[in-house]
C-alpha cells in the first residue's frame, strides 16, 4: 500500500527549545562540529487505494490546517512513498 | 447564569472551573468534548490541563472536537468564550484567537504565583477589574510562549486586544510579555495562568495578608456572570 509522507518543521525564524536542548546535549558529548539542530514532525500516512491528484489536494489541506499550525510551522514536503519494502 | 466547562479528554481543571463559576455566583454545567450540545449555556469556558497529551500540538487535536463546532458558532455568535491555558492553547488552533503558543524558551516547565496587569476591561471576562489592576493568579505550563508575526502583534497591541500582560518576570518567552488577548469582538479570551486556582482564600496564591489568600481570579468569572445578570 503507498505511503504518503508530510514533513512538518517549526518556523526558521523561531526559538526550537527541543532542538536547543538536542544542541546542548551534542556540545556536552563534544560533538561540536554540529552548530545547531532544529526538530520537526514527520507523518506516515498509509493509503488503502490509489493515490491520485484528488487524495494529494486533500492531504495537502490536512497537513496545512491539523497537522501543522501555520502560525509556528512550515509544511516542508509531501511525498509519496509506493509500495514500500518490508 | 449558567457557565458550561468543557471536559476534554486529559482535561485536568475542569472540576476546578466548575467551583471558580459556583462560587462567583454562577451555576457550572459539565460538558462533555464529544456531544454537539452546549446545553443552551450562557459562557463556556475550556479548562486547562493536556488534552490527548498535547500529542501533535498542545490544544490542536481538541480543537477539532465534535463540540467545537458548536463553540465556534456560539462565539462567532457573541457568547462569552474563556480559555484558560490548554483552552488558550485550543482556542489558537481553533483561529478563535490569533497567534499561537509554543514551547517555553527556556525549554522548562514552570508552575509559579504569577503577577499580571489587567490592560483591557472592556471584555466579557475582565469587565470587573479596574483599568491597568495588578493581580496574583498561579502559572503553570510548559508550551506558554505566546508568538503570532509582527503585524498580528502590532494589530492586537493597536486595537487593545491583549487583556493581561506579564508583571515583573516574562516567564516563557511570550512576545511583548502577552499573558492573554481577546478577539476584535472582546467575547473570546485566552490566558495561559489559572484564575480558577485563585477564588477562594485558603487555596489561592500567597498575599502580604495571608498565605494562600489570594482570591485575584474570581472577578474573571464575576465579570462574565455579573455583566450578564445586569443585562438580563
Amino acid at each position: 500500500m503507498p505511503t504518503i509522507v508530510v514533513e512538518v518543521m517549526p518556523k526558521a525564524v523561531l526559538l526550537d527549545p527541543q532542538g536547543k536542548a538536542v544542541a546542548g546535549a551534542l556540545h556536552r558529548l563534544g560533538k561540536e562540529q554540529f552548530s545547531s539542530v532544529r526538530i520537526g514532525k514527520r507523518f506516515e500516512l498509509t493509503v488503502d487505494g490509489p493515490v491520485d491528484d484528488a487524495l494529494l489536494a486533500e492531504v495537502q489541506e490536512l497537513a496545512d490546517d491539523m497537522f501543522s499550525n501555520a502560525v509556528i510551522e512550515d509544511v516542508v514536503s509531501i511525498t509519496v512513498l509506493d509500495e514500500v519494502a518490508v | 447564569m449558567r457557565v458550561g466547562v468543557i471536559t476534554f479528554p486529559g482535561s485536568l481543571d475542569d472540576r476546578d472551573a466548575q467551583r471558580a463559576v459556583r462560587i462567583a455566583g454562577g451555576t457550572p454545567v459539565a460538558l462533555w468534548h464529544g456531544d454537539h450540545d452546549l446545553q443552551g449555556v450562557d459562557a463556556i469556558i475550556l479548562p486547562g490541563g493536556f488534552s490527548y497529551g498535547d500529542y501533535l500540538r498542545a490544544g490542536a487535536i481538541a480543537a477539532h472536537s465534535p463540540i467545537m463546532a458548536e463553540v465556534i458558532a456560539a462565539a462567532n455568535a457573541g457568547t462569552p468564550v474563556l480559555g484558560i491555558c490548554n483552552g488558550f492553547q485550543m482556542l489558537a488552533e481553533a483561529h478563535l484567537l490569533d497567534g499561537g503558543l509554543v514551547r517555553n524558551d527556556h525549554g522548562s516547565f514552570i508552575c509559579r504565583d504569577q503577577k499580571l496587569q489587567v490592560e483591557n476591561i472592556d471584555t466579557a471576562w475582565t469587565n470587573g477589574f479596574s483599568e491597568n489592576q495588578e493581580i496574583t493568579i498561579p502559572l503553570k505550563n510548559g508550551e506558554g510562549g505566546f508568538i503570532a508575526d509582527q503585524d498580528t502583534i502590532n494589530r492586537l497591541e493597536g486595537e487593545g486586544q491583549v487583556v493581561f500582560r506579564y508583571v515583573d518576570i516574562n516567564p516563557n518567552g511570550s512576545a511583548n510579555d502577552i499573558a492573554g488577548i481577546s478577539n476584535a469582538r472582546g467575547n473570546v479570551v485566552g490566558l495561559m495562568p489559572h484564575p480558577e486556582h485563585a477564588v477562594e482564600e485558603g487555596f489561592g496564591p500567597d498575599t502580604r495578608a495571608a498565605m494562600r489568600s489570594g482570591t485575584d481570579g474570581l472577578t474573571i468569572f464575576a465579570s462574565v456572570i455579573e455583566r450578564t445578570l445586569a443585562s438580563a
